[in-house]
C-alpha cells in the first residue's frame, strides 16, 4: 500500500517536473513581477544608490531606491551587491539589416536609388537575427538602426534588442537619414571633380527639400498627388519626424549647420562628426546634439593627432554639445561600452561616458521619457554587471528588456559551451588497440 | 700585405655597416610594476637598459653616469606589443598574378614613411608581422619589422636575423579570385590540390638539383633556377616560416594534414575564426593561431565564429596570439587582448602573453622580445594603468632601448614626408564598411579588374 502510494505520488510529480523545465526553457526570455534586491544602481539621472532594489511591473520600473517595500507577489532576485545600469544605446548600427557583410543577398540597409527617405529600416530589421542574442547579453539593449547608401536613404528606426516582430522591437523613436553631401575627395577623384559632384549632389537635395517644403504645404488638399519621397521628408518639414544628418569633415560640419538655419529645420541631429572637435564651439553655439563614433577609428587626417577620434567625444561634451555615440557597427555593436570608456580615458570622463550611451542617447532620439536611465515609470531595460561595465574583465550576469529577463545566451556561447572540452577530443573510439 | 689591407677595410666596412642601421640607447625605469610576461608581476622594480639591452631587472638599481632616469611610480612597464598580422608600412599587399607567388617578397616594399606607424607605436607596439596578402594560395614572403619610426630607410625597420616566413590563403579568398579568373582553386578541394601539386614539384626541383649538385665535375647543364621553387624547398626544409590565412576548421585539418604528409612543421594559422573547433588537433600537431579578439560576419567563413575562440583555443593548449590586421586595431591591441577576460576568464599573463610572447614565438622571435628578461631587447611599454584597464592610456614605448613614442612630447603632426602638390589635405572618414573593407582590401585583388583594364 505504501508502495502503491509513493508510485502515486511519483506520477503526479513527473508531469509538474517537465512542466516545470518546460516553463524554465533556458532559450526563452521571461517575465513577472520582478524585485531586484541589493544591488547598487547606477541611475545615471539620479546618482547610485548603495544596497538598492528595483520593482519591475508590466515591463515598467514601478519603484526604485534604498528602502523599497517589495511587494509579496514579486518574484526577488538577490544580486548581493552587483551592479545594475539603464541598458546601454548604441546610437548607431546596421542591425538586423545585415547579417553576413559580403554577402549581397544578407544585406538590407541600402535601397536603390539617391533619395529614398520613405525606406524603412524597421520593416527589414530580422529580430532574429544572430548578431542581436550577440549583442544584448553584452548590456547593449537598444540600437538605432539606419539605412546607409545615397543622400536620403531611408528612415532609421530605435529598436530595443528582443522581440518577435519588429513592432515588439521598436523603441518609439524614427528619423530621416540625409548623408550631407560632402567635399571629400573619392578614391579616384581629383579635388575638382570632388566639388563638382559636391556642388551637384547639393543641387540635387536641395531640390528634393525646396519640392518638400510645398508638398508640405498642399499636403492634404484634394488635388495634391501622393508622392511617397516627399511624404517623408514634408514630415521633417513640419518638424514632426527628426532628421538625423551624417557630417564629418570640419568643413562639411559647417556647411550642415549653415543648411539647416537657412531651412530653419529645428528638429536635427548631426552623426557621425568624426571632425566635431575642429568645430567645436560652433556646434554648441548652434545647439545641435550630436551622434558621435566609432570612437575607436583612426584620425580623419594623416597631420592629426594619434588621439584625435576617441578625444572627439569629449572636446565636444567640453565645449557644451549634447553628446551621444555610437559605433557605427553591426555584429559588433557589443563594443560600445569600450567605444565608451576610450571617450572616458581620453576627456570626456566616466560619468559623461556613461551618460553619452544612455539618456543622452535617449533624450536626442526623443524617448527620454521612456529610456536611458533607471527611474519610475521607465522602460525595464537595464543589466547587472560585475563592476564598471567598461572595464573587459566585467561580466554581465543578467539583461532585461521591456521588462524580460533575457536569456544569456547567443551562439557564440553555445560554441563556447560545445567547444572548449569537445567531444570526443582527439580520438574518436576511445578503445585503444595494440598500440596503433 | 695588400690582401692584409683589403681584408682589414673590408671588416671594417662590415662593421660600420651593421653598426650604421642598429641604433641602441640605454635608460633606467625606476620603482615600476613590470609585467615579465614570463616570471610574473614584479612590483616596485627598475630595469636598466644598456645598449639596447635589459641589462638588470631589480630593486634600487643606480643611474650609470650619462643614462637617463624615468619615474616608473604607478606606472606598469610590459613588453614592446607585437602584431603578428599586420598591413601598415606596406606600399603594396598582393601579388596576385598567380595562385603561387612565392617568389615575391614583402621586404621590398617597405615604407618607413607611413604615419600608422608612429599610431601603432603610440599604442605600445613595437614589432609588426608586415604581410602579404590573401588573395593567392601561396602568397609571397612577409617581413617581420621593428617600428623604428622617423627613419627614410626602410633597412632600418627591418628585425635582423628574424626567421623569414611565407604567407598561404585558404577558403574564400583564393577561390574567388579562381572563379573571377576561371581557374583552379574555384573550391576548398582545389586548395588542397594546388597545395599538394606545388609541394610536389619542390620535391622533383630539390631532387634535381641535389643530383646536379652531387656530380658537379662533369659539367651538364644545371636545372632551371626557380626562385618560386627554392622557396618552396625552404619551407620543405623547415628554414621558412608559415603563416596560413584560414578561417573555417576544415580547411585548418586540410592544411595540417597536407603538412603532415610533406613533413612541414612550422605553421601558424592567421584568422583562423573557427580554430576552436580544431583545437586538439591544433595542439598534437604544436601548430599556433593568431587570430581577431572578435570580429566577425564580415563574409560567410566567418558567420560561425565565437569571441571566446582565444579562450578555447589557449585553454586546449594552442600557442595563440591576438592580431589586428587593421592600423585601427593596431592602436589597441592591449585592449583587443583584454577582450580575452570577457570572453572566457583568461588571467591577466595569458591574455597580455598573446600580444607579447606568443606572437613572438609565432614568429620565431622569441629568444630576442615578448618578455622582460635580462639580455632581451629593449622593447617595452609603459602605461598610466594596468595595461587590460580600459582606462589604460600608453605613455612611452621604446625600442632597442630608445624612446620612440612619449605623450609627454608628442607632436600632433607625426608625418615624415608631405607630398607638396597636395594643397588641401585628404579628409579619411573610417565607416563600418571601410573598417571590413581595409581587410578586404588587403587581402583581396578584383581580378576582374585586373585583367579586364
Amino acid at each position: 500500500m505504501k508502495k502503491v502510494f509513493i508510485q502515486l505520488l511519483i506520477f503526479c510529480f513527473i508531469p509538474l517536473v517537465v512542466f516545470g523545465q518546460l516553463t524554465e526553457d533556458p532559450r526563452k526570455a521571461r517575465t513577472a513581477k520582478f524585485a531586484l534586491t541589493n544591488a547598487k544602481i547606477y541611475t545615471v539621472t539620479n546618482g547610485v544608490i548603495e544596497n538598492g532594489t528595483i520593482i519591475i511591473t508590466n515591463g515598467i520600473i514601478e519603484a526604485v531606491g534604498a528602502n523599497i517595500a517589495i511587494p509579496s507577489d514579486a518574484e526577488v532576485i538577490n544580486y548581493n551587491g552587483r551592479e545594475i545600469y539603464p541598458g546601454m544605446i548604441d546610437s548607431g548600427t546596421q542591425l538586423g539589416l545585415s547579417e553576413i557583410g559580403s554577402v549581397a543577398e544578407a544585406n538590407d540597409f541600402r535601397e536603390f536609388g539617391d533619395i529614398t527617405p520613405h525606406m524603412q529600416a524597421l520593416t527589414a530589421v530580422n529580430p532574429n537575427s544572430e548578431a542581436i542574442p550577440v549583442t544584448r547579453i553584452s548590456g547593449v539593449t537598444t540600437t538605432l538602426t539606419f539605412p546607409r547608401g545615397g543622400v536620403l536613404p531611408g528612415t532609421a528606426a530605435t529598436i530595443n534588442l528582443f522581440g518577435y516582430t519588429p513592432d515588439q522591437m521598436f523603441a518609439g523613436s524614427k528619423g530621416v537619414i540625409m548623408n550631407f553631401p560632402s567635399n571629400r575627395r573619392g578614391r579616384r577623384q581629383t579635388q575638382e571633380q570632388a566639388d563638382k559632384a559636391r556642388i551637384k549632389a547639393l543641387e540635387d537635395v536641395n531640390a528634393a527639400w525646396d519640392k518638400a517644403e510645398i508638398y508640405a504645404k498642399v499636403q492634404g488638399s484634394p488635388d495634391a498627388r501622393y508622392y511617397p519621397e516627399m511624404d517623408a521628408l514634408a514630415e521633417v518639414v513640419n518638424g514632426e519626424m527628426m532628421l538625423y544628418l551624417e557630417a564629418n569633415s570640419a568643413a562639411d560640419i559647417l556647411s550642415a549647420i549653415e543648411w539647416i538655419q537657412d531651412r530653419g529645420y529645428e528638429n536635427v541631429v548631426f552623426t557621425g562628426v568624426a571632425e566635431g572637435w575642429r568645430v567645436a564651439e560652433q556646434l554648441a553655439e548652434a545647439n545641435i546634439p550630436v551622434i558621435a563614433g566609432p570612437v575607436l577609428s583612426t584620425p580623419t587626417r594623416d597631420s592629426d593627432a594619434y588621439y584625435t577620434a576617441y578625444a572627439n567625444p569629449g572636446i565636444m561634451q567640453n565645449a557644451g554639445v549634447k553628446v551621444a555615440l555610437r559605433t557605427g557597427d553591426t555584429e559588433n555593436s557589443r563594443n560600445l561600452p569600450y567605444n565608451a570608456g576610450f571617450a572616458a580615458a581620453y576627456g570626456m570622463g566616466r560619468e559623461e561616458a556613461l551618460k553619452a550611451i544612455t539618456i543622452n542617447a535617449a533624450e536626442i532620439m526623443g524617448i527620454g521619457d521612456q529610456l536611458g536611465s533607471i527611474e519610475v515609470g521607465k522602460k525595464a531595460n537595464l543589466f547587472v554587471s560585475t563592476g564598471d561595465p567598461f572595464e573587459t574583465a566585467t561580466q554581465i550576469i543578467d539583461v532585461y528588456i521591456d521588462g524580460y529577463q533575457i536569456p544569456m545566451r547567443s551562439r557564440q556561447t553555445d560554441l563556447y559551451d560545445e567547444f572548449l572540452n569537445r567531444t570526443p577530443g582527439l580520438n574518436k573510439t576511445k578503445i585503444i588497440t595494440d598500440g596503433q | 700585405m695588400k690582401k692584409l689591407t683589403q681584408s682589414i677595410l673590408i671588416l671594417f666596412f662590415i662593421a660600420s655597416w651593421s653598426t650604421a642601421n642598429a641604433q641602441t640607447g640605454d635608460v633606467l625605469i625606476k620603482n615600476a610594476t613590470v609585467i615579465t610576461i614570463t616570471d610574473g608581476t614584479l612590483e616596485n622594480t627598475d630595469i636598466l637598459v644598456r645598449d639596447g639591452k635589459i641589462n638588470r631587472i631589480g630593486t634600487k638599481l643606480n643611474a650609470p653616469n650619462g643614462v637617463d632616469e624615468i619615474d616608473g611610480t604607478g606606472k606598469f612597464v610590459m613588453p614592446g606589443i607585437i602584431d603578428a598580422h599586420s598591413h601598415i608600412a606596406g606600399s603594396s599587399i598582393n601579388e596576385g598574378t598567380s595562385q603561387v607567388t612565392a617568389e615575391v617578397s614583402m621586404e621590398d616594399v617597405v615604407n618607413p614613411l607611413d604615419v600608422a606607424i608612429y599610431r601603432a607605436l603610440a599604442g605600445g607596439v613595437t614589432s609588426i608581422h608586415l604581410m602579404h596578402g590573401s588573395a593567392n594560395v601561396i602568397g609571397g614572403r612577409n617581413e617581420t619589422l621593428k617600428l623604428r619610426y622617423g627613419s627614410t630607410n626602410p633597412d632600418d625597420l627591418r628585425f635582423e636575423d628574424a626567421p623569414r616566413t611565407i604567407k598561404f590563403a585558404l577558403g574564400e579568398n583564393p577561390t574567388r579570385g579562381g572563379r573571377s579568373r576561371g581557374i583552379q582553386p574555384q573550391s576548398r578541394m582545389g586548395v588542397e590540390a594546388m597545395l599538394r601539386n606545388s609541394f610536389s614539384e619542390a620535391l622533383i626541383y630539390q631532387k634535381e638539383w641535389a643530383a646536379y649538385n652531387e656530380k658537379r665535375g662533369d659539367r651538364r647543364t644545371p636545372p632551371e633556377y626557380s626562385l618560386r621553387m627554392e622557396t618552396l624547398v625552404d619551407i620543405l626544409e623547415g628554414e621558412i616560416l608559415v603563416h596560413c590565412h584560414s578561417y573555417r576548421a576544415d580547411e585548418i585539418y586540410m592544411l595540417m594534414k597536407v603538412f603532415s604528409d610533406f613533413g612541414i612543421e612550422k605553421l601558424t594559422f592567421q584568422h583562423a575564426n573557427e580554430a576552436y573547433k580544431v583545437a586538439p588537433e591544433l595542439a598534437e600537431f604544436g601548430a599556433s593561431a593568431s587570430i581577431f579578439s572578435d570580429w566577425w560576419a564580415y563574409k560567410l567563413e566567418v558567420y560561425y565564429s565565437t569571441a571566446y575562440n582565444a579562450a578555447i583555443l589557449t585553454k586546449n593548449g594552442v600557442n595563440t596570439s591576438i592580431n589586428s590586421d587593421s592600423g585601427e586595431l593596431i592602436r589597441h591591441l592591449f585592449h583587443e587582448a583584454a577582450k580575452s577576460q570577457k570572453y572566457g576568464q583568461l588571467s591577466d599573463n595569458e591574455a597580455l602573453a598573446m600580444i607579447t610572447m606568443n606572437p613572438a614565438k609565432q614568429l620565431g622571435i622569441d629568444n630576442r622580445v615578448g618578455s622582460i628578461e635580462v639580455g632581451k631587447d629593449a622593447d617595452l611599454a609603459i602605461f598610466d594603468n594596468h595595461p587590460l584597464s580600459i582606462y589604460a592610456v600608453p605613455l612611452m614605448t621604446f625600442i632597442d632601448g630608445i624612446k620612440y613614442f612619449d605623450k609627454e612630447t608628442d607632436v600632433k603632426d607625426q608625418r615624415i614626408y608631405i607630398n607638396p602638390e597636395s594643397s588641401i589635405e585628404e579628409v579619411k572618414i573610417l565607416t563600418a564598411e571601410d573598417h571590413d573593407r581595409c581587410m578586404q582590401d588587403a587581402d583581396y585583388v578584383d581580378f576582374f579588374t585586373l585583367f579586364n583594364n
